[in-house]
């Protein structure tokens, strides 16, 4: 894909969304059922390309229709990355509004810490911009992080700048039957750590010396090279205990499981400053209607 | 002389009493001057009554009767800040969180702490010696500022270069939002359920309602630490070379640069060794583990050297690094030989435009007949120009105003944003439409609005469309200690 982006002033978007009528943006479709169903909203397409890439910068502006895969591969030319990651077919934006961190989210953060700025359209229909294009900005309210996650339910996200990262030089993954508590003791800011209960398998990435130093330290609790895992596709929360067949991403309180648990618990507190929230932003209830932030598993 | 207020006719103040008691409850002039006021140039402000708080419920208490009486409230924490955000405006119920300082847990092994407001930040990582962990977020205030503020104002530090800013390291809140209800925000591990809450909360300067706990990240120490010196005979060569780093694919733990005004300043003080006749020197710290670090130790040598730095060096022990960074973080009580006032400015720029936009700051300030002093977060093209004069000379106040109004334009004209670390508050709210339309504006004041649907949290800060302060002066006589 080249690096231009039709678009580029997301006029066209902006006509797609309209002012009226339930709405919502369709992206790779991989996860469309998270949180409920676009019931019966009218479908619009965001943006699809690279606008800008900077690698002095470390950001990169992209369409939110962009497929997550093709821009890690421009990225990667650059030595870059970004810290998201969605299944295959997943484009920008839809992962950044479902809002699942990486794997790796030890070494490369939380998905919300990658968003940098959004162009957005609102409920009303008018184009807004969140956030800023520089890496460090506390100028007003943090309007990224409270679209990332939100499933389009504030605002329907077309342009998007991100922070990329420099690609570690080595990856390794270790695994061997230990608990996960010793080979946190032994390794320093390692990058993924998941234990299914009699296994645990650690992530080292970095400097190829680091990481082999790392590993023969962890051979000693007879941990062993292997391939990277295939997890489970559900997902639930950690709750203390494992469920049959799950692996915990430790540290993240997140569960791979077989099947979706339950959404978890939530006060109602939280649960009415969430409905103002989306009440503030979208009052006649036009932006994907069907879905909810607070009905999705982990 | 400090009022008891056990005996007021002013119903508000009963009621705050009877849920505090008369000695938390203050409403003598020395209380409401000494909370009028933060580390900003910004006087003119008028607190109401002073209240100090010891739980959450005393808190919530005390917004409940700041609601009931028709009042603001503002909450505060070691007023540190230097955008005004803390400034009561209209006589607000100050809500001081000070007392509020206790560490409740610290949870070792899942590498978290929960904590009361008021503590201070400095006071974490104290605490946390031989844990291996500490909080990572390192504002110049730390050894004053509470984490409060920190939550507050998303507050910043030169190591958040790479670990990131305080929203970063912040998992979970504990919030008294501006109805008094008490909600819990975020979550200990995980992505947010639902909306991120809390991430929208993080930076809200007191306006989304007020913090009473928090549980933080907690950073694991590094296994090694390296910290470098590099000078240069231009200002420019300096900042090409933050960009070469950050081009070749590294984030250095920290990224700072002074320039000759600072570093003539501060090295009679400090005998850091500073070359004094350098237009430049930079920072710069690699943390992680050895090879690494060693490896990057030599890449930046070769970049900083093909950009024309004069001298690399590398801290040979920790007594040396500790002379390093004292004079960074000592930068501003060593000015008062050259000027006895400052104004402090924060913007961001993108890094490449760094030679240029510090150059047309020099321009700037010679335009206004002023002295400027820069010592900033490089990594992150985070400026800090420091103007230097004197309070008492006539007509002064308009230029320092003047340059740092241009400052600001210049920056966003870059494709800067307008604050990187201190926040909004009062100082640049008017700069706001320099960088947002009426359509951002108003999104974000949705944001607010869900949160304070009746706007009595400190309602004349961040947005322009807002409450206003029309008291207040934009610059007085500055504060004897201030930091960056």
């Amino acid at each position: 894909m080249g690096v231009s982006a039709g678009d580029v002033h997301m006029v066209g978007f902006r006509s797609d969304v309209g002012d009226s009528g339930a709405v919502c943006v369709r992206g790779g479709g991989t996860r469309w059922g998270v949180g409920g169903g676009p019931d019966g909203a009218r479908e619009v397409s965001a943006p699809v390309g690279i606008v800008t890439l900077d690698p002095a910068e470390m950001t990169v502006m992209v369409g939110a229709g962009t497929a997550l895969s093709d821009l890690a591969g421009e990225l990667a030319i650059h030595g870059l990355e970004v810290g998201m990651k969605g299944p295959s077919g997943a484009t920008v934006g839809g992962v950044l509004m479902v809002g699942r961190s990486a794997l790796r989210r030890r070494r490369v953060g939380t998905i919300a810490d990658v968003l940098l700025q959004a162009d957005c359209v609102g409920a009303d229909g008018v184009a807004f911009t969140a956030g800023g294009p520089t890496v460090k900005n506390v100028t007003g309210y943090d309007l990224c992080r409270l679209l990332v996650g939100s499933l389009g339910t504030l605002a329907l996200v077309g342009r998007v700048i991100l922070r990329t990262r420099p690609v570690p030089s080595r990856s390794l993954w270790l695994a061997g039957e230990v608990e996960p508590e010793r080979v946190l003791d032994a390794t320093y800011r390692p990058s993924c750590v998941l234990w299914d209960g009699v296994r645990t398998s650690v992530l080292l990435e970095g400097h190829g010396e680091d990481v082999d130093e790392t590993a023969a330290r962890l051979a000693l609790l007879e941990l062993s090279a292997t391939e990277p895992p295939v997890l489970p596709t559900g997902r639930g929360r950690w709750t203390g205990r494992l469920p049959s067949g799950g692996v915990l991403e430790v540290g993240s309180g997140v569960v791979h499981q077989a099947d979706d648990g339950g959404p978890p618990t939530v006060s109602d507190g939280v649960r009415l400053l969430a409905g103002r929230m989306r009440a503030s932003f979208d009052p006649s209830g036009r932006l994907n209607p069907g879905r909810d932030p607070y009905r999705v598993a982990a | 002389m400090r009022r008891m207020s056990g005996r007021s006719r002013d119903p508000l103040v009963r009621a705050l009493v009877s849920a505090l008691d008369a000695r938390r409850v203050q409403t003598g002039d020395g209380a409401r001057r000494l909370y009028s006021r933060d580390a900003s140039v910004i006087r003119g402000g008028r607190a109401g009554v002073v209240c100090f708080p010891e739980t959450t419920e005393e808190v919530s208490a005390c917004v409940v009767a700041s609601l009931a009486h028709g009042r603001d409230f503002v909450a505060r924490g070691a007023g540190t800040g230097l955008a005004g955000g803390a400034v009561p405006c209209d006589e607000p119920v100050m809500v001081v969180l000070t007392r509020m300082d206790r560490i409740l847990e610290v949870d070792v092994s899942r590498r978290l702490a929960w904590v009361e407001p008021g503590v201070v930040n400095l006071d974490l990582s104290r605490h946390l010696a031989g844990t291996g962990l500490h909080f990572a977020p390192d504002p110049s205030s730390q050894q004053s500022c509470t984490i409060g503020g920190n939550v507050a104002n998303n507050s910043g530090g030169p190591h958040c270069l790479l670990y990131g800013v305080t929203s970063a390291h912040v998992l979970a809140v504990e919030v008294v939002l501006p109805d008094g209800e008490v909600v819990v925000l975020g979550e200990e591990e995980g992505d947010s359920v639902g909306y991120d809450l809390r991430g929208a909360f993080v930076g809200g300067e007191g306006t989304l309602g007020i913090a009473t706990r928090i549980c933080v990240r907690l950073t694991e120490d590094p296994p090694d630490v390296a910290t470098l010196l590099l000078d240069f005979m231009s200002v420019g060569a300096a900042a090409d070379t933050v960009s070469a780093i950050i081009a070749a694919g590294m984030i250095p733990a920290a990224l700072e640069m002074m320039d000759q005004r600072v570093v003539e300043a501060v090295e009679p003080f400090v005998n850091a060794g500073y070359p004094t006749d350098a237009a430049a020197v930079l920072i710069v710290e690699l943390d992680g583990q050895p090879s690494g670090v060693a490896d990057e130790i030599r890449r930046i040598e070769e970049l900083a050297r093909a950009h024309g730095a004069r001298s690399v060096r590398v801290a040979a022990d920790e007594g040396e690094r500790e002379r390093i960074w004292k004079g960074r973080k000592s930068a501003f009580g060593a000015i008062a030989v050259i000027k006895p006032d400052y104004y402090l400015n924060d913007t961001v720029i993108p890094r490449t435009k760094l030679a240029e936009v510090i150059e047309r700051i020099y321009e700037i300030v010679e335009e206004q007949d002023l002295i400027v002093m820069n010592v900033f977060h490089a990594g992150d093209g985070n400026l800090h120009p420091l103007l230097l004069f004197d309070a008492r000379e006539a007509g002064v106040m308009e230029r320092v105003l003047a340059a740092g109004e241009e400052i600001v334009r210049v920056s966003v004209a870059a494709g800067g944003v307008l604050s990187g670390e201190h926040g909004i508050g009062l100082e640049k709210k008017r700069f706001m439409s320099l960088q947002f339309s009426p359509a951002d504006l108003e999104a974000q004041q949705r944001l607010r609005s869900a949160f304070d649907p009746v706007g009595r949290a400190n309602p004349a800060k961040v947005l322009p469309t807002g409450a206003s302060c029309g008291h207040v002066t934009s610059l007085g006589r500055l504060p004897d200690g201030v930091w960056v």
